[in-house]
């Protein structure tokens, strides 16, 4: 089809044979995009023995788990939640990547585990904090590195009954500051009908919670986003199984577990829905989470910041009564010109002279 | 409060590195199969088309030259084109914006045209409209950027991201009114010189032309655009192009039947200039570079470059540094904070200084009002004696006149009873003569 500059209004081309070439940005768009590379920070949640690394290395193919790169290193559970995270330089296709899995041992693990969200929600905010920095230097970097977290994916035990406190607590606390994506592990575990009733279980918990899982309802763009996510959202939390072993299935080399009674296909969304969540996190959404994190959660982290400097150098002078932060942590206005009160009560003082 | 502050950011820093430590060998991995982030640019691609594109031209030129007929031309559009006057007082600009769309991709194009440019007697000042307004766009982004609560995505930017220069088709030089404005503007906008109406010179001349343009501005230390080299995907048509430079430009909208095709051109007695005829001039070429190839570059030059220099020229000015006197770094916030801070004591000061002035004002008046009583009593006093001295005067002439009339009475009196006794004794007279 001849490609030729329409009007939004009343106006008609002149010639329907000309062509602009205005629609030559999205391939100048793209080779930008290639020449600059992705970066992507996913963050793994989860008691120890879920089969997080495994889960990542099957996402990415690829060793990408921090015990993969330090093979040697004594398994042990810290005493207290640690963050570790670890780089790679993928490419794809010509697209580059830079992919940076961040892991956290010791979580759930401890006897007592309250609060142990709290250096995961410190880290996130740290690396908030970062970015807002590097922003608001006089000499900016051409580009700010990115190393904010894009999507943390929770690890729910295959209990098959319900979330468990510590699920709530996590997912409340950090649903609030970063994209959640949950899945439920090891779900080899579980028959279907065992699968399809724990999950509508958690999807309830969730709601009666008022935790908001990726792909967040509120931020769906319009009717057609509404409509994919929903789809996503009913399949909420994924259950998944991870390997990096390749097994010989019907003369096709795929990746699976192996067991006496069966081999479970990792790829095959009839086993699990390991493909549901790798499309959903690489191949379909990945920008959009990626989005979400930047236009959204950071710049919430970077209001509440912006306020909270406002507040301490506002609480005096004692005519200038600083403005209470609400209860979530994120006030509304800031306190630029003397309040209603105050003024009025100058007023009175002044007929008072008189 | 500020030494905590302080001091957590300090900690912050100390933390990151504990971070980044484990990472600092970033690894090459290759991938056992398919994994599928290859569909990023496309995933990209697509939100960009969601959102649309802007893209912000502003022309440079004098009254007539054809940049609005350029305009339609490159865009196959008629947009609303005015004959501007010759009588300018003042360099002014004129911004339009248009929705204009091509298969799936939309743009929001903003043509800035000037208008009288290079008509007043005194060209001293031509440049500083088209500069503040560069500017102003420029002010208008920071500003948001700096908002507590911003919505930079949905913000419209009208960052002029191309400025094309009409340079007017004389054959032998630039105007030193070119040099002065180019010089102004090279540090805040990509410039795009363009030879206006180029079917007036001939081959040759605009060879030499071109040359003297180009070398004119080099010695003149003027930056103008570059097209990219550093793709190689368009480094060779870049380069190529970059050679080409000052594009010698004709617009028309009208179309002319050449051959069985009717084609965009100029129709003279002595021949059809076609404007999208390579050999006739570089409108192809100008198309190609300004919107095909590098309109992307151009945004990108803007907002990393100019735009950068800008805010970074503009915080500097407020008195923003990164580090302080000892090189300790000094966060935008505390600078602002104590700028902010400063700046209510001066307002509080201020409104002190109202106040007394108001109350002085107010004692002031009422001194005034007591006086002007106590000489409206002093008034009434005078009046009040003066009325009491006339009342005194009347009584005492109402005294001689009451003298006066009980005087005359006796007389009356004495008269009437004379009377009354001559006229007995006429009586008396008349009677003995009688007798």
């Amino acid at each position: 089809s001849t490609a030729f500059v329409q009007w939004v209004g009343e106006k008609t081309p002149i010639s329907d044979t000309s062509y602009v070439g205005i629609d030559a940005i999205l391939e100048q768009m793209r080779r930008k995009a290639m020449k600059q590379g992705f970066e992507f920070n996913v963050m793994v949640v989860g008691q120890s023995g879920l089969g997080k690394s495994t889960l990542m290395n099957t996402l990415f193919k690829s060793k990408v788990s921090r015990k993969s790169v330090q093979p040697n290193v004594e398994e042990r559970i810290p005493k207290t939640v640690e963050i570790k995270s670890v780089s790679h330089d993928v490419e794809e296709k010509g697209v580059r990547m830079k992919l940076t899995v961040i892991d956290t041992p010791g979580f759930g693990d401890q006897i007592n585990n309250e609060n142990c969200w709290q250096p995961i929600m410190k880290f996130i905010n740290d690396q908030y904090e970062s970015y807002l920095q590097e922003e608001i230097n006089i000499n900016r970097k051409k580009r700010i590195p990115d190393s904010r977290v894009h999507c943390c994916i929770y690890f729910i035990p295959p209990t098959g009954h319900c979330l468990r406190p510590l699920d709530v607590e996590f997912m409340r606390h950090l649903s609030k500051v970063v994209n959640i994506v949950p899945v439920i592990a090891k779900a080899d575990t579980l028959t279907l009908e065992e699968r399809d009733s724990f999950k509508k279980t958690i999807r309830e918990e969730l709601r009666a919670n008022g935790i908001d899982v990726y792909p967040q309802k509120e931020f769906d763009e319009d009717a057609e986003d509404r409509m994919i996510n929903d789809k996503i959202r009913e399949m909420t939390p994924f259950a998944v199984v991870g390997s990096d072993q390749e097994y010989q299935v019907n003369g096709k080399r795929i990746l699976g577990r192996k067991t006496k009674w069966g081999t479970i296909e990792v790829e095959n969304i009839a086993h699990c829905e390991f493909a549901y969540l790798r499309d959903l996190l690489i191949r379909t959404h990945m920008q959009n989470i990626k989005d979400i994190t930047c236009s959204i959660h950071y710049e919430t982290y970077r209001v509440r910041r912006l306020n909270e400097s406002n507040i301490l150098f506002t609480s005096n002078p004692p005519d200038h009564p600083a403005v209470q932060p609400k209860a979530n942590g994120q006030p509304e206005e800031q306190p630029a010109t003397p309040q209603p009160n105050g003024v009025a009560a100058q007023h009175e003082a002044l007929s008072h002279e008189m | 409060e500020l030494l905590k502050v302080l001091s957590h950011s300090i900690s912050k820093s100390v933390l990151l590195t504990t971070y980044t430590r484990e990472d600092k060998g970033v690894r090459s991995l290759s991938l056992a199969g398919h994994v599928g982030f290859d569909s990023l640019p496309d995933q990209l691609v697509n939100k960009s088309i969601c959102q649309g594109f802007c893209f912000n031209i502003l022309c440079i030129g004098e009254t007539g030259i054809g940049k609005s007929t350029l305009m339609d031309t490159l865009f196959n559009t008629n947009f609303e084109n005015f004959e501007s006057s010759h009588f300018e007082p003042q360099v002014k600009l004129r911004a339009q914006t248009y929705d204009l769309q091509e298969s799936n991709v939309r743009l929001r194009l903003t043509v800035v045209n000037t208008v009288g440019f290079g008509d007043q007697m005194n060209k001293q000042e031509s440049y500083q409209p088209v500069v503040d307004y560069i500017d102003r766009q420029f002010e208008s982004y920071l500003q948001e950027e700096l908002k507590i609560k911003r919505s930079l995505h949905n913000y419209h930017d009208s960052r002029v991201h191309a400025c094309l220069y009409f340079i007017s088709p004389s054959g032998h030089s630039l105007k030193s009114l070119d040099l002065v404005t180019m010089k102004k503007l090279d540090s805040k906008v990509n410039i795009i010189p363009v030879i206006a109406k180029a079917d007036t010179i001939s081959k040759s001349e605009l060879h030499k032309f071109k040359i003297k343009i180009m070398s004119e501005l080099v010695s003149n230390g003027v930056q103008i655009y570059q097209f990219p080299l550093d793709d190689e995907t368009v480094a060779k048509v870049n380069t190529t192009m970059n050679g080409h430079l000052p594009f010698a430009v004709v617009g028309s909208t009208e179309e002319v039947a050449v051959g069985n095709k009717m084609v965009k051109a100029r129709q003279y007695p002595w021949g059809v200039v076609q404007v999208e005829n390579e050999n006739h001039c570089d409108f192809v070429k100008l198309r190609e570079m300004l919107i095909c190839v590098n309109m992307e570059d151009l945004r990108e030059q803007t907002h990393t470059r100019h735009y950068e220099l800008y805010r970074r020229c503009k915080l500097e000015e407020l008195g923003f540094k990164d580090t302080d006197s000892e090189c300790k770094p000094v966060s935008l916030q505390q600078t602002y904070e104590a700028k902010r801070q400063e700046f209510l004591v001066e307002l509080q000061k201020r409104e002190d200084e109202m106040r007394q002035m108001f109350v002085q004002r107010v004692k002031d008046k009422e001194a005034e009002l007591k006086e002007a009583e106590r000489e409206l009593q002093s008034r009434f006093e005078q009046l009040k004696r003066l009325h009491a001295e006339e009342k005194a005067a009347l009584e005492e002439k109402k005294r001689l006149l009451d003298d006066d009339l009980s005087s005359f009475g006796k007389r009356k009196a004495a008269a009437q009873l004379l009377q009354a006794q001559s006229l007995t004794a006429n009586g008396k007279k008349d009677k003995d003569r009688k007798k």
